[in-house]
């Protein structure tokens, strides 16, 4: 838990530095007609640089002995985390219908070991309704691939 | 003068439209409530893309109802499944599960419900009084107060928000910061982009909300396992009218838990104290204390009542002042923004009928809701049977498609997921939530307030503690920021107090 604690303040630290960082190069002080572009970040960064500080400083005396996440526990929001990212690249790759489609599938019969037939069904038939949803009734565009350019969409 | 304004907005909400729109909105955000990972803020801002194209006052009742039946909808789920839906839920898990498990699973169910709607009526009928008032009032705010109100929402996260006072800053921080990254619309300068055209446009609240709330509590929930267990329950027209001859015994408890919620919820991040105070509160003035928590009837009433109190409460400061008091108001606000609205006073003399027709769909929006809930309740309990593997993913894609249609862009998907793994770490490191989204919501405004104000005063921040207005409110502000550092020296004046024997105790 200490060294999650002490990587998120350092980050978020970083974070702090960088909002300085920039708003110094467009200016933190009175501008012709009012503060600049860089006055309101460059406080805020610099009170996120002192809090994030604190927070490391701070970390020795409040150990929590409770770790951040069991083995366990990161492997099954890992078997999440990772399936959903896949889906991610491939929506840029082939659209988000078929990429769906191929992530319920995968889900279903991985995770949870449902029979061939409901695997199919279903992540045919999600997909589909998605698509009649919001790309037809709510004229919502989603990611489209190569197949819905075959299909003439 | 506002009964006249309150009919007019009844004329809006109970045209055919607006009426299916609200139990559209009801119904799925029932399902939004009952699903693990989905609550009202995500739900809310899932649809938000699908309502670009309404008339502005159908789509808030879509909103909002959508937002009713989530708070409906995680009853449902704390009592049957002892999985409080939201946090402002945890208190009805207390008697409402131990209920179920006994079999009156029906009678928790039915007190849950109902002790929602007399909750959310009470703030109602508030809210139809106090908001043009309030509104008024605001109406003579200039940059300065409305800037201090800001601050005073964002102090009250650190001073009353119970969680770590520095986490909450961080938080608020951060988001203020990831609001200014971009286009700064004042000067025209790019601000934290270094030269990518991606972060041109900044990053957007909707897509942060779906992530952080929606992604982040999926990973938070599978940690625990990929299964739910329920309680089984009876539910029909006897038990629900047997449960509500019992229920005009505890109007003690309605009454207390109504107005604690309402007083509890415009401030923001009031709904959650509130559940517990009353149920606190309940358990202290009842005469049979030792039941509680063991399947008492009044400990699901009391949480119930002052949770939704506060949940309607929290959109007055939304509607009146452009501040909101939730994270699921602040999508809300980020919407009449995206629909061409000015949140705020104005809209109570520019746009009537939208204000009014949004009132008065607090009423129909929760008759509504809770005749729904009561007569569907099997089904919507039926959710949580769909098996694991093919619900989360599912959850998944949702929210995937929720970030694309904000601005039919690839990137917010990649950010969905990023959001996501930085609201799973936050929440295990308790940092709260709300502030961020609130804040990144309020960056621009907040920002303009500031700069008009410094404009107006020549670049003295004298300007919040002269004027009388923003000086209380800066004063109470600054109150709340500091408290987390007098609270120690008060104790420990209040201890040394406490050690002298007072004369007056036996």
């Amino acid at each position: 838990m200490r060294v999650a604690n002490l990587v998120t303040a350092s980050v978020l630290l970083l974070l702090g530095g960088v909002a300085i960082f920039d708003s110094v190069r467009l200016g933190i002080g009175w501008g012709t007609d009012g503060p600049k572009s860089g006055f309101f970040p460059f406080w805020l960064g610099l009170l996120l640089v002192v809090s994030c500080g604190l927070i490391v400083v701070r970390a020795p005396f409040r150990a929590s002995a409770k770790p951040f996440v069991r083995r366990e526990q990161l492997r099954l929001v890992l078997k999440v985390l990772w399936p959903a990212t896949a889906m991610v690249v491939l929506t840029q790759v082939i659209g988000l219908y078929v990429a769906s489609a191929l992530y319920l599938g995968f889900y279903m019969r991985w995770v949870g070991r449902h029979s061939w037939l409901a695997v199919i069904v279903l992540s045919i038939s999600i997909p589909i309704a998605t698509f009649f949803i919001f790309e037809k009734w709510f004229l919502v565009p989603m990611p489209k691939g190569p197949l819905e350019a075959w299909l003439g969409y | 003068m506002g009964l006249e304004n309150l009919i007019l907005g009844f004329h809006i909400a109970i045209t055919p439209f607006n009426l299916f729109v609200a139990v559209i909105g009801i119904t799925l955000g029932t399902i939004i409530g009952v699903l693990p990972g989905l609550g009202g803020a995500n739900g809310v801002a899932i649809l938000l893309p699908l309502t670009f194209r309404m008339p502005p006052t159908s789509a808030i009742i879509l909103l909002t109802s959508l937002y009713w039946g989530a708070l409906f909808g995680g009853a449902i789920t704390s009592v049957l499944f002892n999985i409080p839906g939201e946090p402002w839920s945890v208190a009805t898990t207390f008697d409402g599960y131990p209920l179920a498990r006994k079999g009156q699973g029906g009678q928790a169910l039915t007190a849950a419900f109902t002790s929602s709607f007399v909750g959310a009526l009470f703030s109602t009928v508030l809210i139809t009084f106090f908001a043009p008032i309030l509104a008024d009032v605001a109406l003579k705010f200039g940059p300065p107060e409305i800037f201090a109100i800001q601050m005073l929402t964002f102090s009250s996260f650190v001073g009353l928000g119970g969680g770590d006072p520095l986490k909450s800053l961080i938080s608020i921080l951060l988001g203020f910061i990831l609001a200014a990254v971009g286009l700064d619309i004042v000067t025209g300068q790019l601000r934290m982009t270094f030269g990518s055209t991606q972060l041109m446009t900044g990053f957007d609240f909707i897509v942060a909300v779906i992530g952080l709330f929606g992604i982040g509590e999926i990973l938070l929930t599978v940690e625990e396992g990929l299964e739910f267990h329920g309680a089984k329950t009876v539910m029909n027209l006897r038990v629900v009218l047997d449960t509500w001859k019992v229920l005009p015994r505890y109007w003690r408890t309605f009454l207390r838990g109504s107005i604690i919620g309402f007083w509890m919820g415009f401030k923001p991040g009031g709904a959650t104290p509130a559940s517990f105070m009353s149920y606190a509160f309940a358990k202290q003035a009842s005469k049979h204390p030792e039941r509680f928590g063991k399947g008492e009837l009044e400990g699901v009433v009391a949480p119930e009542t002052a949770a939704h109190a506060a949940g309607v409460a929290a959109m007055l400061p939304m509607i009146t002042l452009g501040i909101p008091g939730s994270p699921t108001a602040a999508v809300m606000l980020g919407g009449l923004i995206i629909w061409g609205l000015q949140p705020g006073p104005l809209l109570f003399t520019e746009k009537p009928e939208f204000v009014w027709g949004l009132i008065a769909s607090m009423y129909t929006g929760n008759i509504i809701g809770v005749l729904m809930v009561l007569a569907f309740v099997p089904f919507f309990a039926a959710i949580l049977r769909i098996p694991f593997a093919i619900l989360t993913p599912l959850i998944i894609v949702v929210c995937a498609i929720g970030s694309y249609a904000v601005h039919n862009n690839m990137i917010d998907i990649w950010y969905m997921l990023i959001f996501g793994v930085i609201g799973y770490v936050f929440k295990k490191l308790d940092y709260p939530l709300a502030p961020l989204v609130l804040a990144l919501v309020l960056g621009d405004l907040a920002e303009n307030a500031l700069r008009q104000s410094l404009i107006m005063s020549q670049g003295s921040l004298m300007i919040f503690v002269t004027r009388p207005i923003a000086g209380a409110i800066t004063a109470v502000a600054a109150f709340f920021f500091l408290m987390p550092l007098l609270r120690p020296w008060w104790r420990r004046v209040r201890g040394v107090a406490a050690a002298v024997p007072s004369p007056r105790e036996p």
